[in-house]
């Protein structure tokens, strides 16, 4: 699960523009992974599984997001404490930490929307030695057998799943996030959130410099009256047709 | 001297524009290193589609006819990738930011001890060490990398290289991965719709949202799509009322596309629906309401009715084709 800023933040930079500016910013879990977390309750429900754990890499601030999804319904939260470097970097903490985890199912969201790597999921289950399997838009258990919908190029797969695996999910997963009730807030509080420490991991990559894209220049109007002015602009001047 | 790997995909027995652009990427990146392009293709594919990545300044392909790579397993394809990679010393090794190239990137770079880079939208501005830059925070800011280890693992994001014709060798060379394992996941099924103009490489897309009132009032999106040769997509609202596919959702949730020209017809545009079309060449918006945001992220814009203005852009787009 990572910890995101919410998706309407006005992103700024700070540090000469080499870190995000933190100022003010709304915290949410990352969209795709309330998603998965979502499925996993709705199986859950079902009593197809029997718990739902979360895990994220990050410093003390993310506790406040990992309470949010135990309200939501997940029976512990782990945070392993480091402050996030890069994918791999996340990827090798969560790898070290699952060697004594036991587990049938992990989820991972496609992507985060900070980063946008779509790494630390299939990084994770190639250095835990895993089977993996992306685009995942469905997920469901039927008689104890583990059946996915895989999205490919133009079409669809339906997969079984034969031992424990990591699925990297996408929209489908799930409808709606589920939304914490009043009872699931209250109970987050005594929930068990267990901190582990880190062994440092060296990143691969690294974050040089931020900056914002140009504005996009005005909108030019076209009057609705003369339909063909919009085809002559988008093929003389703008030259995409 | 540093070769340059890159995964054709391939579709339906031909390779479309993503794989070209990845090609004329590869070909870039060879002439900064001094090293050759080097594609692989995983799957039978004619001889005359593998001369044509020669146009795009392919020296050399590994072309692994034989294998069981049709289900696309992340483990079969991204040890044939890392194979393929040792194989050819090849320091870069480039993916499409498709939906495959994105998914077994991160595999491969873990198998190369490589860093990854995600979604780039351009050559590297330096070799020593590699920098070079991507978007970040869903499209909203652009952030420069560098990479730390020998090796790097780049996905190219759609529609920002280009076609860039050279000419290449292509001597194809049939390769049989040496130690391919074996399905990770049993397929019981595989649905694909043939022939169809996939959004994720169309250049127009014809989107259209709830101003459109009504999955009854779609034939004239689905016209223009029809003149101007466009896939169709729709705004998340549509898609969950079940007026149009899921398929066809464009959206920070669903496909993110990167097409010439995008057409928002009766779209307000939310930052979530900014988020997945933020890419695009050229943005058309057409909204009754003058505050709609989708005017902010838009080349071009018409303030009207759908109802009327929409028809009208199918007669308008017919008599352009006619004359063009």
């Amino acid at each position: 699960m990572s910890n995101v800023p919410d998706t309407t933040t006005k992103v700024r930079f700070t540090d000469g523009n080499t870190r995000l500016d933190a100022a003010g910013i709304q915290w949410i879990i990352n969209p795709w992974d309330e998603l998965a977390l979502t499925r996993a309750l709705e199986l859950k429900d079902a009593g197809a599984i029997s718990a739902v754990e979360v895990i994220n890499v990050g410093p003390a601030l993310t506790e406040a997001t990992l309470r949010k999804a135990l309200a939501i319904g997940a029976d512990k939260a782990w945070r392993i404490d480091a402050e996030t470097a890069d994918g791999y970097q996340v990827a090798q903490l969560l790898a070290q930490w699952l060697k004594d985890q036991a587990f049938d199912i992990l989820l991972a969201g496609v992507e985060s929307s900070d980063y946008n790597s779509s790494g630390v999921g299939i990084m994770l289950a190639a250095l835990a030695g895993i089977p993996s399997v992306s685009n995942v838009s469905g997920l469901s258990i039927e008689g104890g057998q583990v059946i996915l919908k895989r999205e490919i190029e133009g079409g669809q797969q339906q997969l079984k799943a034969h031992g424990p695996f990591l699925a990297v999910v996408q929209k489908g997963i799930a409808l709606e996030p589920r939304i914490p009730s009043m009872r699931g807030i209250m109970t987050a509080r005594t929930k068990p959130l267990e901190v582990v420490p880190a062994h440092p991991v060296a990143a691969r990559t690294a974050y040089q410099a931020f900056s914002l894209p140009q504005p996009k220049g005005s909108c030019r109007m076209v009057d609705p009256e003369q339909p063909d002015e919009l085809f002559r602009l988008l093929h003389e001047e703008a030259r995409v047709i | 001297m540093s070769n340059i790997l890159y995964l054709a995909e391939h579709r339906e027995g031909s390779f479309r524009k993503p794989a070209l652009e990845l090609a004329s990427y590869a070909h870039a990146l060879a002439r900064q290193t001094g090293g050759q392009a080097i594609a692989l293709v995983l799957g039978k594919v004619g001889a005359d589609q593998l001369s044509r990545l020669g146009s795009y300044g392919t020296q050399h392909i590994l072309h692994a006819a034989e294998g069981s790579f049709d289900p696309m397993d992340n483990g079969i394809w991204s040890t044939a990738v890392a194979e393929a990679a040792i194989k050819v010393s090849a320091r870069l090794v480039v993916f499409s930011a498709s939906l495959q190239g994105r998914a077994i990137a991160p595999a491969v770079a873990v198998r190369l001890e490589a860093g990854l880079v995600a979604g780039v939208n351009g050559l590297p501005s330096s070799m020593q060490p590699l920098t070079v830059e991507r978007k970040v925070y869903s499209g909203k800011a652009l952030a420069t990398v560098v990479v730390h280890t020998e090796k790097a693992v780049m996905t190219l994001s759609p529609n920002t290289f280009g076609l860039k014709e050279s000419s290449g060798d292509a001597v194809a060379e049939v390769w049989t991965v040496p130690t391919l394992p074996s399905l990770s996941f049993e397929v019981l099924e595989t649905s694909r719709s043939e022939g169809k103009l996939l959004l994720s490489e169309a250049d127009v897309v014809v989107s259209a949202g709830r101003g459109m009132k009504g999955h009854e009032h779609w034939k004239p999106v689905e016209d223009l799509a029809t003149v101007l040769g466009a896939a169709t997509a729709c705004s998340r609202p549509v898609s969950d009322e079940g007026w149009r596919p899921h398929g066809e959702h464009v959206g920070q949730t669903g496909k993110i596309i990167a097409p010439n020209l995008y057409f928002a017809l009766g779209i307000s545009g939310a930052v979530q629906h900014i988020a997945g079309v933020s890419s695009s060449k050229v943005i058309v918006a057409v909204n009754k309401d003058p505050e709609a945001p989708i005017f902010g992220a838009a080349d071009y814009g018409i303030l009207g009715d759908v109802h009327t203005v929409v028809p009208a852009l199918v007669e308008a787009a017919k008599r352009f084709k006619e004359n063009s």
